[in-house]
């Protein structure tokens, strides 16, 4: 496997494993990892290192909605310049060109029902291209980012086999 | 005097080594245990998403005595990769390696026959050999753990076996072979006429070279059993199935036993191996993956204490505690008692597995990580 390949998939998985720790997994020098995560830090290719949190553990009950977007191209607004222009929204939590019958799907964050309802009425559907939007409100997720959000299956194994 | 209830071979036949440890930690649930031979993942979910549909529409009938025609298609397809050419017909399914292991042994052993078993040595072995009639031999491997030309013909001359049964990559070193040591044994079996036992079940977890069957070795697929299954590359431990790759009167022969005493493996066990082989390569990618940065990380540790070398394969490390000047009971007692730490005694293995331990590092990286501070705090605290 290349090497950053392998690098990047281990620190997909476990964002806070140290150099010293991916060098004894990996058997390459812990020089050699700091100044591949330096590059790919400078490269863009490692964004940022974030935390997935299940926040109703914790009784924050944050809103997310799924809107789906239909825009109308002109000469001189494209996709990008849409999308570019949605995603600078803070609320906006995720934003994606999809195929299908729609064209963007926006992932939009909020306190509330209201907030979330209005950040979308006033802040995307006001923008002269979009011509309609749908917005589903996220009753449950049971899986974010690969990691299920539901109760995980106990190791069952004796603690001896032979 | 009332008459005996047991039978004499089976009274004389000794417990296994690892029961009398497993009693001394059922119940904890504070310890760490490195005492598992099993994978840590669950059975993908792919697998097991099969296998409940296949519940559903009902499929729950006896498939043939061999096990399921597609199944041993695939399996033909699937050995390719480690060099073994066959057909279907010389494939039966089987409920586990170990049934593989009863079934080769009594179809080829004659009452007195003898068998030759490398030590340190997975458990069931020489027991089976025994059951079977047979007369084990051991050979012991001490400090490689590997045989070689000289030390096999030195047995074979002495002893005349029938038969050997090779294990690897290895239960419990994680010693495998390179084709060229595979040669040598190769070389031994064909002069002294034996059968080789070849049991691969760690084959897919071979992190230093690709994985050979001896079966492929020229003039081997007539005197070769290879035994073989889904337990640790597809975590199917539980579900109980494996496979018999041998010459096609060997396979009439275990057929027979296999028939009167198996009649066929499960047939959603069967089922859940057939998705195993069609869908779940890239998923086993990862899973070997894993294994090998815990083998790194953790071999690394304990060498600042114990002396190892790097296994080459499956998710054992076999250290050597005798710089300890504890037995390996000792040791593994006292670390279970100490630290809360379980490793199997190496004395388990065979006599000659005195003075190692066996780790398991099928268990996630936190808790490895744990268990080598706390190994290299208990060593560091016999030395004042």
């Amino acid at each position: 496997m290349d090497k950053e390949v392998e690098v990047l998939k281990i620190l997909e998985e476990n964002a806070k494993l140290t150099p010293e720790e991916i060098s004894e997994m990996t058997g390459y020098s812990k020089t050699e990892i700091e100044e591949m995560i330096k590059k790919l830090e400078d490269l863009r290719a490692i964004l940022k290192y974030k935390t997935i949190i299940d926040w109703e553990k914790v009784g924050e009950e944050l809103v997310f909605a799924v809107i789906e977007v239909r825009v109308s191209l002109t000469r001189e607004k494209g996709y990008d310049d849409i999308a570019k222009r949605i995603a600078k929204f803070p609320e906006v939590h995720a934003i994606r060109l999809v195929s299908g019958e729609y064209d963007f799907q926006v992932i939009v964050k909020g306190k509330n029902l209201k907030e979330v309802a209005f950040f979308v009425s006033e802040k995307i559907s006001t923008i002269p291209e979009v011509r309609n939007t749908v917005t589903h409100f996220v009753l449950r997720t049971y899986k974010e980012e690969g990691v299920t959000l539901f109760e995980d299956e106990e190791d069952r194994r004796l603690a001896i086999v032979p | 005097m009332s008459r005996r209830r047991i039978s004499k071979k089976v009274e004389e036949l000794k417990p296994s080594g690892i029961r009398r440890f497993f009693d001394l930690i059922i119940g904890r649930d504070d310890i760490i245990s490195l005492g598992v031979g099993e994978p840590d993942f669950p059975v993908p979910w792919r697998i097991r998403e099969e296998m409940i549909y296949s519940l559903e529409k009902g499929y729950t009938s006896y498939t043939s005595n061999h096990g399921l025609p597609e199944l041993r298609e695939a399996i033909v397809e699937y050995y390719k990769k480690f060099g073994v050419e066959s057909i279907p017909e010389n494939i039966i399914i089987t409920t586990g390696v170990s049934e593989g292991v009863d079934i080769a042994l009594r179809a080829i052993l004659d009452a007195g026959d003898a068998v030759l078993i490398p030590e340190p040595t997975y458990v069931s072995y020489k027991p089976m050999a025994i059951l079977a009639d047979g007369e084990a031999i051991s050979i012991p491997t001490i400090p490689t753990f590997k045989l070689n030309y000289e030390l096999l013909s030195q047995y074979a001359k002495e002893t005349n076996p029938k038969a050997i049964v090779l294990n690897y990559p290895n239960n419990p070193t994680g010693m495998s072979y390179t084709k060229k040591e595979l040669e040598e044994i190769a070389d031994a079996a064909i002069e002294y006429d034996m059968i080789v036992i070849s049991d691969e079940i760690y084959a897919e977890l071979s992190y230093k070279e690709k994985h050979i069957s001896i079966a492929a070795l020229e003039g081997m697929a007539e005197r070769s059993i290879v035994l073989n299954g889904f337990s640790k590359a597809f975590a199917m431990t539980g579900l109980r199935v494996g496979y018999t790759i041998a010459p096609s009167d060997i396979t009439a022969a275990m057929l027979k036993i296999h028939q009167y005493s198996m009649l066929c493996a499960p047939i959603t066990a069967q089922i859940g191996a057939l998705e195993a082989l069609k869908n779940e390569e890239d998923e086993m990618e990862n899973i070997r993956a894993e294994y090998l940065r815990r083998r790194n990380f953790f071999v690394k540790r304990l060498k600042k204490v114990l002396e190892i070398d790097m296994p080459d394969g499956a998710f054992y490390a076999f250290p050597n505690i005798k710089n300890t000047n504890l037995s390996s009971e000792e040791f593994a007692e006292r670390l279970l008692m100490e630290k809360n730490v379980a490793v199997v005694p190496g004395n388990a293995f065979g006599e000659c597995g005195e003075g190692y331990i066996r780790c398991a590092y099928a268990t996630n990286m936190e808790k490895l990580r744990e268990a080598a501070d706390r190994i290299e705090e208990f060593v560091n605290s016999l030395k004042f």
